[in-house]
């Protein structure tokens, strides 16, 4: 700790050097956290999805509807609880970038398929049922664009043309982390009777009278629809969540690169930096190798300077990461819900810290050490 | 008696093929509390025998001794901490660090003591006393004269109470009134305060505050 004056006397020698090159550790680690939050959101999101809930959706694609005449074939399926159906609508709200996910749902069945996931007042939940033009909101929508209680919102439609007004009846709280507040929903009959030729379920979702059936239901389902002109594909609502995260698979390599080619860039950066002012000071060196400072010694406190510019990097990076992103509901519009900087994260991004240190202050902190005391005071800048 | 004992010293410094012979044999001895002065030409090999003396370089052969301590035979580590407790040094160029206060430049030789934080402070306040610049304690070097550089690169030498102190060309920079400040300080340092100096210098009227003067050219011992 006695040394310590002597460390910060050497790191603010050039003040604007040093805060630059904390701040590019600090911008380096912030990207890493957010890039890698990404990828660990998508994988958390796959493992909250429920095992007792099936999803089944077109063996041809996503974007392909099932008939609505499946509804009452996949009730028939032993094992199967209760159905429910939704399409994506995908509409935006006034503007082109005010997007978020919009769904067309089977109103009742919808709400009590995923009962235990959120909270909407009973009161609402009746008002939202019974007017066909009621929609209802999470409560991070609705404080993002100000809406209130009764409000009319009108969305342009960008699969199903057109304007779309709802008004909202409810507001939502989630209460499982992955389940998003960034969802408008409304009754599916809406956009069916505008486009009743074209319009039929995207995706169905089951519930399970217990979840060890759910490979024998996938079987059942998958092999009723095989030979029809829609052949379903059946899975649980995770392996459905997962299938997405696989999809996204090379997004999150991409983002895992992306991360780690950014942290080296700025290792590079630093190491540069603390070589720089290491070099500056080859003189001092042999000064205070004079006065009897030990080799290990003025290795420690290179190796202490880069520690501080690094560790004060990572503190200010991974710590804004960690207080932008779960105290503002930042879901990437309701794509990424729950998004946060897991405890995982803040513990790689430190430990990319010490690395960095480690390499950034190692050249100069050993060429500090060797360097004979004579050598170091003939040195010349 | 004897504080500093050089014998047989041989010094060669390898330049790419070329084999550079500074002292061949040299032999010599400084009694303590005596006050000296190593004059000669550039090249003579006066601040290579301060740089031996101070353990700062090593001796092809031959021995230095410096209160008892075989200095030629200590390892990196152990000469570190050897010269902390004896050595103290003064460099022509002050070479006090641009970013501490006179104070924490004077501090840093008790830093590898084990002295609390006050009696650091204690020492400190002493030393800058005695070289007269404890106004100036919380000054950066940039915002002293020459002079009271030099003075605060003294206090820094003898802040640990050294066996020794060596001073490389203490007047080289200063001027004339500086140059004899410094060399008041010296001569008080060495009546008053019993500390073995050794100072190479090239100015003849610095060499006269010295008891002691010797001369080296090529590495010998002239007179």
């Amino acid at each position: 700790m006695k040394y310590f004056p002597l460390v910060w006397a050497n790191l603010t020698r050039h003040k604007r050097r040093t805060v630059l090159t904390t701040l590019s550790v600090a911008l380096a680690l912030f990207l890493f956290a957010s890039l890698r939050s990404v990828v660990t959101t998508l994988r958390a999101g796959a493992e909250v999805g429920s095992e007792s809930r099936m999803i089944v959706q077109s063996a041809k694609a996503i974007v392909f509807f099932l008939p609505m005449s499946y509804r009452e074939r996949l009730l028939a399926v032993p094992g199967v609880q209760a159905v429910t159906w939704a399409d994506w609508f995908g509409g935006v709200y006034q503007d082109p970038k005010n997007f978020f996910a919009s769904f067309a749902a089977d109103a009742e069945s919808y709400l009590d398929m995923y009962r235990s996931d959120f909270t909407l007042p009973a009161d609402q939940r009746a008002a939202f049922i019974k007017e066909r033009t009621a929609c209802i909101v999470g409560q991070h929508l609705l404080e993002k664009y100000g809406w209130r209680l009764g409000q009319d919102v009108t969305l342009k439609g960008t699969i199903f043309q057109g304007d779309w007004t709802f008004t909202i009846r409810g507001v939502y709280h989630a209460t499982n982390p992955a389940f998003s507040e960034d969802v408008l929903m409304f009754h599916y009959e809406v956009v069916y009777e505008r486009y009743p030729r074209w319009v039929q379920p995207g995706w169905y979702v089951l519930e399970l009278k217990d979840p060890s059936l759910a490979q024998q239901v996938a079987a059942a389902i998958d092999s009723e629809f095989k030979n029809s002109s829609d052949p379903t594909k059946t899975g649980t609502e995770r392996a459905f969540n997962a299938g997405f995260v696989t999809m996204w698979g090379n997004v999150s390599f991409l983002m895992d690169s992306i991360g780690m080619a950014v942290v080296f860039a700025i290792l590079l950066v630093a190491a540069n930096s603390m070589m720089l002012s290491a070099r500056e000071r080859t003189n001092e060196v042999g000064v205070l190798k004079t006065v009897g400072f030990g080799d290990r010694l003025l290795f420690g406190l290179v190796m202490a300077e880069a520690g501080t510019i690094a560790l004060g990097g990572a503190v200010l990076g991974l710590g804004a990461a960690k207080a932008l992103y779960r105290p503002t509901g930042f879901s990437a519009m309701g794509f990424l819900p729950g998004f946060d900087v897991t405890a995982g994260t803040l513990a790689l991004g430190l430990g990319i810290a010490v690395v960095l240190a480690l390499a950034s202050g190692l050249v100069p902190a050993v060429n500090a050490a060797r360097l004979s005391a004579v050598q170091a005071l003939r040195h010349v800048e | 008696m004897s504080l500093v004992t050089i014998r047989g010293l041989t010094k060669i410094f390898q330049r790419d093929s070329q084999s550079i012979t500074v002292f061949d044999g040299l032999s010599l001895e400084f009694a303590e509390g005596s006050f000296t002065a190593l004059m000669g030409p550039s090249g003579s090999g006066k601040s290579t025998l301060l740089n031996l003396v101070a353990g700062l370089d090593r001796p092809t052969s031959g021995t230095v001794i410096v209160g008892g301590a075989e200095v030629s035979a200590m390892g990196p580590g152990a000469l570190a901490e050897w010269r902390s407790r004896h050595v103290g040094f003064v460099f022509q160029s002050y070479n006090l660090l641009p970013v501490l206060t006179a104070y924490q430049n004077v501090e840093l030789p008790l830093l590898l003591t084990r002295l609390s934080k006050a009696e650091r402070h204690e020492h400190v306040t002493t030393a800058l006393g005695v070289v007269a610049l404890t106004d100036r304690a919380e000054h950066f070097p940039r915002q002293l004269s020459g002079g009271q550089e030099q003075r605060a690169a003294i206090a820094r030498a003898i802040v640990s109470d050294p066996t020794i102190i060596l001073l490389d060309e203490p007047t080289g920079q200063l001027d004339a009134k500086s140059a004899a400040e410094v060399l008041e300080l010296l001569q008080r340092l060495n009546r008053e305060f019993h500390k073995t100096i050794l100072m190479v210098t090239h100015d003849p009227h610095a060499a006269q505050a010295a008891g002691r003067t010797l001369h080296l050219d090529k590495g010998v011992l002239t007179a």
